[in-house]
């Protein structure tokens, strides 16, 4: 399978609370290793191993090889795309009401 | 309050239904890059990288440093838009387009090198998303992000 070719895989990866707290130690800091990752969660490395199996075949997960090590970052693209494709759609007209009643109301005050 | 700091490697990923030739005809002539890359003409010579708007004026400029047609691009990144960032350290940026079962290419961007250059890593920190959103919809599509 594809990667980020499959929107079902994106939800489904992001639909666990220690998957989405994986990501976010990748935000704070990525290009890391299972073994620094390991250290940080309450998790033996093989749950850590699974989960990030999972975000990276979903594909918010991308891995480099340096040396012997496997490096980790966090990949945000498939979450643009979700954006782009679901979000947007349905807040667009909703957003830009309230930036024009923000805009009214600044100025009247 | 902290100050926010974005990774000095970043790595992008994203695959696209496109050939090689095609994703690397988006990334490297102007005609494709002002439909998704914030309106800039971006030309690739044989030693260099440049990205213009609409006025002409400079927006990003980098040495080629490895060119290999359609699957792998090596340049500098000294981004000229911002002064803030464009005083800091060269950086560099890798685009690498492999192809994949089902009529896909998969495409990476990795932007290193950013330690000397922290504005500029902030700066496009959600830079290239936008714009790889941009590059799948244009090459699937073949029309630009809405808005």
């Amino acid at each position: 399978m594809l990667p980020d070719v499959d929107d079902d895989a994106i939800f489904k990866a992001l639909a666990d609370p220690t998957r989405r707290h994986l990501l976010d130690r990748l935000f704070e800091r990525d290009g890391r290793t299972l073994t620094e990752l390991e250290s940080e969660l309450e998790m033996t490395r093989f749950g850590v191993m699974k989960h990030l199996r999972v975000l990276e075949d979903a594909g918010l997960v991308a891995t480099r090889r340096q040396g012997r090590e496997k490096l980790h970052y966090l990949n945000p693209v498939p979450i643009r795309l979700i954006h782009d494709r679901w979000i947007d759609k349905y807040t667009e007209h909703r957003v830009a009401a309230l930036a024009d009643l923000k805009n009214e109301l600044e100025e009247t005050a | 309050m902290s100050t926010m700091t974005a990774q000095a490697t970043q790595v992008y990923e994203v695959y696209i239904k496109a050939t090689p030739q095609q994703i690397w005809d988006a990334i490297t002539k102007p005609e494709f890059t002002e439909k998704y890359f914030y309106g800039s003409r971006i030309t690739v010579s044989e030693d260099e990288y440049l990205s213009l708007d609409g006025k002409g004026d400079t927006l990003v400029r980098g040495k080629v440093l490895e060119i290999d047609a359609p699957h792998r691009l090596v340049t500098g990144w000294r981004a000229l838009y911002d002064p803030e960032t464009a005083t800091e350290e060269d950086s560099r940026v890798t685009w690498e387009i492999e192809p994949q079962d089902g009529g896909y290419s998969k495409l990476r961007v990795v932007h290193d090198q950013l330690e000397g250059a922290p504005k500029t890593a902030l700066s496009v920190a959600g830079g290239w998303s936008y714009v790889l959103s941009g590059l799948k919809t244009l090459l699937e599509t073949g029309k630009p992000l809405a808005g």
